[in-house]
Order: structure tokens, then sequence, then C-alpha cells
């Protein structure tokens, strides 16, 4: 048991454990989702946000220390977010025949993402730094958290709103859509897109490639979009 | 791979840079994502380059949320506290953002004389 506690001490110095502890994680979190069919509820992230959540608990260990480690996987956002211009340019052809359509709905559902949600935040009574965490939900995540960060908000519950807006979207997007009957396949993937990133994205490939191409679309166009919209629309609730 | 992954960082880099220098509000990621599209236009050569390496990050987007996620066990409280604003602003957004999206979409289609999404 001494050699254990020794080995245990050198290894929660390096950050070496919490990388490989956050693959581990994600992976077992992957396999479950699979397990599941993939059901919006059984997501991968959230799976292995737990699985980590309990095992820093259980081992005393501060967000600080594991962080240490994770952010060799956190540093990889950045690139993530400039690799987004790829599946915009594999789809550069329909986004230009699409073009005016794309625009109006990229503006209206961006516009109603982020101003709908402060509303409703501030009726509730939602503090100042909190709408600030609230306002970039939509985007996706490399994205909110550098809005988050810039506006004052909190990046670590950014991440986590994100993370449910996704699961939202993925979950209402088909019946929503079959209710307002709206038919469009590329309506709905963009809407999904732009109202739910990576997430709502996954979810359109899986119902329709159309809808899944046009999402990614959505996803990266809002990214740019809310950027600039985030500041202006939280500064009419200052 | 070593060519394609420099270009990402070096676009990724001068976003930062432009976006510190003139003060936007923009994350200087998605200033480099604006960058590197403009090069792709501007040469097939260079969408071939970054292509394979990008897709391969984002084959694996959703890994790289969860250290930030993982932040929420410094947050439990504040959730606690807002739980019931926060869903409601989540929820209620996320509905309206798609129906408004989707709505906008098949109207200003359908204004312009698009033939809908069987032609594309």
């Amino acid at each position: 048991m001494f050699e254990f506690a020794e080995i245990w001490s050198y290894l929660a110095a390096s950050p070496l454990i919490w990388l490989t502890a956050t693959l581990i994680a994600y992976v077992i979190g992957d396999a479950l989702a699979q397990a599941a069919g993939r059901a919006p509820l059984a997501n991968p992230v959230l799976i292995a946000v737990i699985l980590l959540a309990v095992l820093l608990w259980l081992t005393q260990t501060s967000y600080a220390t594991y962080f240490e480690g994770a952010q060799f996987v956190h540093f990889l956002l950045g690139p993530a977010t400039v690799a987004l211009a790829i599946p915009l340019w594999q789809q550069r052809h329909a986004v230009r025949r699409a073009f005016l359509p794309i625009c109006a709905a990229l503006l209206a559902g961006s516009v109603t993402a982020v101003l709908s949600a402060l509303v409703i935040g501030h009726a509730l009574g939602l503090s100042p730094q909190l709408l600030a965490t609230l306002a970039p939900k939509s985007t996706t995540a490399p994205v909110a958290l550098g809005i988050s960060q810039s506006l004052g908000g909190s990046p670590t519950l950014t991440a986590v709103l994100v993370i449910l807006t996704g699961m939202i979207g993925a979950i209402v997007v088909t019946p929503l859509m079959n209710t307002l009957r709206i038919r469009d396949w590329r309506a709905r993937g963009l809407a999904v897109g732009v109202a739910a990133h990576g997430i709502g994205t996954a979810r359109a490939f899986q119902v329709n490639p159309q809808a899944g191409a046009f999402a990614g679309i959505g996803m990266a166009l809002n990214a740019m979009l809310t950027a600039f919209l985030a500041p202006w629309a939280l500064g009419l609730f200052m | 791979m070593i060519h394609a992954l420099t270009l990402i960082l070096a676009c990724q880099l001068a976003g930062e840079a432009l976006a510190r220098l003139f003060g936007w509000p923009v994350p200087g990621p998605v200033l480099g994502m604006a960058l590197l599209f403009a090069l792709m236009l501007a040469s097939v050569r260079v969408a071939e380059l970054v292509t394979p390496t990008g897709t391969g990050i984002l084959r694996h987007l959703s890994l790289l949320f969860v250290p930030a996620g993982v932040g929420v066990v410094g947050h439990l409280q504040q959730l606690g506290t807002n739980g019931l604003g926060l869903a409601l602003a989540l929820i209620v957004s996320t509905v309206l953002a798609l129906g408004t999206g989707a709505g906008a979409f098949v109207l200003v289609a359908r204004l312009t004389g698009d033939k809908g999404s069987e032609d594309v």
C-alpha cells in the first residue's frame, strides 16, 4: 500500500495521468453512445464529463491540477475552429446556389437564439455575468468559449450550456420540423446547425446527408456571426 | 500532415494577431477560419493540403469539449441556484431559433424562385 501511495503521488504530479484519463473517459463515453444507438441523450461528451467529475471528486483532485494535463486536448479547440473552413469550402457551390435563403435563415436563427435566451434569462433574474455566459450558447464550443471569455462570462460554464443546447436541439429538431411541415432538407439542416452547432449537425447527418451538409454550413457561419452579434445583444441588457 | 498543421496554426496565429491589433470582439480562431477559407478559395492546392488533417481534427471535435466541460465541477452551486432560469432560456430559445431559422429559409427560397432541395 505504501508503494501504491508513492507511485500515485508521482503520477498525480505529472500531466500525463489526466490527459490519459480524459481520453479514456471519452472513449468510454463514445462506446456507450454507440451502444445506445446514438440516442441524443447518450452524448459522449456528457458521459465523459460525468465520469471525470466523479473521478476528480473521488481522488480529491482540483480542477487546476486536472487541467494541467487536459490543456493539451483543450488547446486543439483553436485549430479545430480554423478547420471549420473545410466543410464550408466543400459545400461552397451549394452555398452559392442558395445564398439568399442561407443568409435569411442564418440571420433569423442567430438573432433569435441570442436575443430570446437573453430576454428569458434577464426576465428570470440571471446576473449580467450569467447572461454573458449564456449569450453564445448556440455557437460551436471553441468559439462560444472565446466569446464568453471576451464578454466577461464564465467559459467553463458556457461549455456546459453549449453541450446542453446541442442536445436540446438534436432532440427537438425532427418533431418540431414535422409539426411545422418544413420538408426542405436544406432548411432543416441549416436551422439545426445555427441553433445547435456540432451536436445538431451530427444529428442532421444521421437523418439526411444534405441536411447534414447544410447544418455544417449553418454552424460555421453562425460561429462568425455570433462573435459580432453577442457583444451587441448583451449591450442591450446591461 | 505537418504542412497542413503548420498552415492551420499559422491561420490561427494570424487571426489572434489581427483581433488584438484592431481590438475586434471576434475570437482569433474565427478570423483564422475566415482566413483559411479565403486561402482555400484562392488555391485548390491549399484546399487539398489541409483537408485530410483538418477533417481528422474535426472528426473528434466532441473530445475537445471535455476539458472545458469538466469545469462544471466548479459551477455546481451556480447551476443549482439558477437552474430553472438557465434551463428555460436554453429550451425555449433553441426551439424558437430552430423555427425561425428554418421558416426564414423556406420563405426566402420561395420568394427567390428557388425550386427546393430536390434540384441541388
